[in-house]
């Protein structure tokens, strides 16, 4: 099971997030959860939305550079030593992990953390066998 | 002192004489020579023999750039191969470059220019001339050191880089000119300074100074950090290279080897010729050059002339400096760019779409160079190493293309501002007029 996640490519120039925010709000798109990584001259804005394809569609529109791929959502409880879990198996398998950030911790006591690995189905597959629950959009929203 | 004071201080009447003789040889032979040049003076209806007086030089058609670039590689030689010893080149607009041949006699008549210059500058056989303009194709390097070879000088040919093995030459050496693009001088002066190296530790005396635009605050700080005077050096490879014109330090302005290169100065515009003193395009012909003669060329250059006589004693005619070109070409870091030659990088990447521009400014007397360039619309940026890849595939094809790096920031596409639906390609905030 895997989520789809929006990416952004942002300039690091004074506004132009703030342009992007603007874009959003004006649309009623909801961030669920964010992050970005930056250099010195741009970032990249990763972000899990209710509807990316219209999103991205409206982003284009704006002059932004969006894209939309595939991640998996790791569904663990809130407390010492989960995380840790959900890595292990996956480096002890040699899949390695390109990107990580957390959403929202859910009412009931678990965190979502969003995952990218450069073999998507070998880790889910892996995770699955660990009993560790990777959750689809609704849970999500 | 003088190198050639027959020449350089000779009457005016004199000088035209030996001008119209020569260029109606020079004429008569890229006539006979030059199948492209001799179709166009056909066409404007203009015989060799057609050139009695040396205003008949204005019934000549004009050559340009896109000559050479009609023509490469060497559709505009008059000399036959065999006869050729030397091959330069500077960048052209479509990415062709501008190849130039030179005979024996063209790199003697080279080094007489330049030996001239150098003399004006105090030099001579004792000397010891430090060369770290760039050897190869460009014209700068060998073009001082067969100037420093002429008058019997000692010759350091270091070309240009390793800014610490330069300073060890310059002091162990005793060198007393440095030849180098004004911006080299001063990362040398600097390096100097900071090694506790001042004026007097450093046997020079005088620089040769070209290739690139600079300021009057520059030239000051260059000559007290390092103890020299300041010399000017104007040239072109398609007409020969560095040496065209010097200056003197005495009187304003550049001389020029007028018994070698013949100046007009015209309005780029109406195409006619201006009198001393106004502002225009310089064309220049080659008087006594076989390899690659040039009739008129427009050197897309702006300055004036003037034919009064030089506080030093010199007759010869002499050119301001240059305040601008009348084409869109940039001189960065030394280098010649054309905007058109960036377009061409990047129509052949597929990430990129053409709407760029080019941010030329100045910090701390040294150019700085950036390409912002919009990225392809729909284009998959997931993480930075994606962006980063592409950054040093833009960054290698260019400097490929220009021999020059350049930082390179890359916008979503539709960001750039448009000026009547095209961006505004070219941001020079250089000011050389302080």
């Amino acid at each position: 099971m895997t989520i789809k996640q929006l990416t952004i490519f942002v300039e690091n120039t004074t506004g132009r997030l703030g342009a992007l925010t603007r874009i959003l709000a004006e649309n009623g798109i909801d961030l669920r959860a964010a992050v970005i990584a930056e250099t010195n001259d741009f970032g990249i804005l990763r972000c899990i939305v209710r509807d990316p394809e219209k999103a991205r569609a409206i982003l284009n529109q704006n002059g932004f550079t969006a894209s939309v791929q595939d991640v998996l959502a790791v569904v663990i409880p809130d407390r010492a030593g989960a995380f840790d879990a959900v890595l292990q198996p996956l480096a002890a398998a040699g899949v390695a992990v390109k990107y990580i950030y957390s959403t929202v911790t859910s009412d009931d006591g678990e965190a979502v953390i969003v995952l990218k690995a450069d073999q998507q189905k070998m880790a889910e597959e892996i995770l699955k066998a660990e009993g560790i629950a990777l959750a689809g959009e609704d849970k999500l929203f | 002192m003088y190198w050639n004071k027959k020449i350089e201080c000779a009457d005016r009447s004199d000088m035209r004489r030996l001008q119209l003789t020569r260029l109606r040889e020079e004429v008569a032979y890229e006539y006979d020579r030059v199948p492209v040049y001799r179709k166009k003076m056909d066409e404007a209806g203009v015989k060799p023999e057609d050139i009695q007086t040396l205003e008949d030089i204005q019934k000549l058609p004009f050559m340009t750039k896109e000559d050479f670039a009609e023509n490469y590689p060497t559709g505009l030689f008059a000399a036959d191969q065999k006869d050729i010893v030397r091959i330069h080149a500077s960048s052209g607009t479509t990415g062709k470059p501008k190849v130039a041949g030179y005979t024996r006699r063209d790199l003697a008549d080279w080094g007489e220019a330049v030996a001239r210059g150098m003399t004006m500058a105090g030099q001579d056989e004792n000397s010891v001339i430090h060369v770290s303009y760039g050897y190869g194709l460009f014209t700068g390097g060998l073009g001082a050191h067969i100037g420093g070879e002429t008058i019997g000088a000692t010759v350091i040919p270091m070309s240009s880089g390793n800014t610490k093995k330069q300073l060890t030459f310059l002091t162990d050496l005793k060198s007393t000119m440095l030849c180098c693009t004004p911006s080299y001088a001063l990362t040398i002066a600097e390096a100097a300074q900071k090694a506790g190296l001042g004026p007097d530790d450093i046997a020079l005396q005088a620089g040769l100074f070209g290739a690139e635009p600079w300021t009057q605050a520059m030239r000051e700080d260059i000559e007290s950090m390092l103890g020299i005077e300041a010399h000017d050096i104007y040239g072109l490879t398609e007409v020969t290279g560095p040496g065209v014109a010097i200056s003197c330090g005495k009187g304003e302005g550049m001389h020029i080897s007028e018994d070698l290169f013949y100046p007009e100065i015209i309005d780029p515009k109406t195409l006619e010729v201006l009198p001393d003193g106004e502002r225009g395009e310089l064309v220049l012909t080659t008087l006594h050059k076989q390899g690659m003669p040039v009739i008129r060329y427009r050197t897309r250059d702006i300055c004036y002339l003037t034919h009064e006589k030089c506080a030093c004693g010199r007759t010869t005619v002499r050119m301001s400096r240059i305040f601008g070109r009348t084409d869109d070409m940039l001189i960065i870091k030394g280098v010649n760019v054309f905007p058109s030659q960036i377009e061409t990088v990047i129509g052949t990447i597929d990430e990129l779409t053409l709407n760029y521009k080019i941010l030329v400014g100045r910090v701390r007397d040294r150019d700085t160079f950036e390409l912002q360039v919009e990225l392809a619309e729909g284009l998959e940026i997931e993480d930075i190493a994606f962006v980063e890849a592409l950054r040093e595939k833009v960054s290698h094809a260019l400097r490929e293309m220009l021999g020059i790096g350049c930082k390179i920031r890359f916008l979503s596409a539709g960001t750039l501002p448009r000026n009547g639906g095209k961006a505004v390609r070219v941001e020079d905030t250089r000011n050389f007029n302080d």
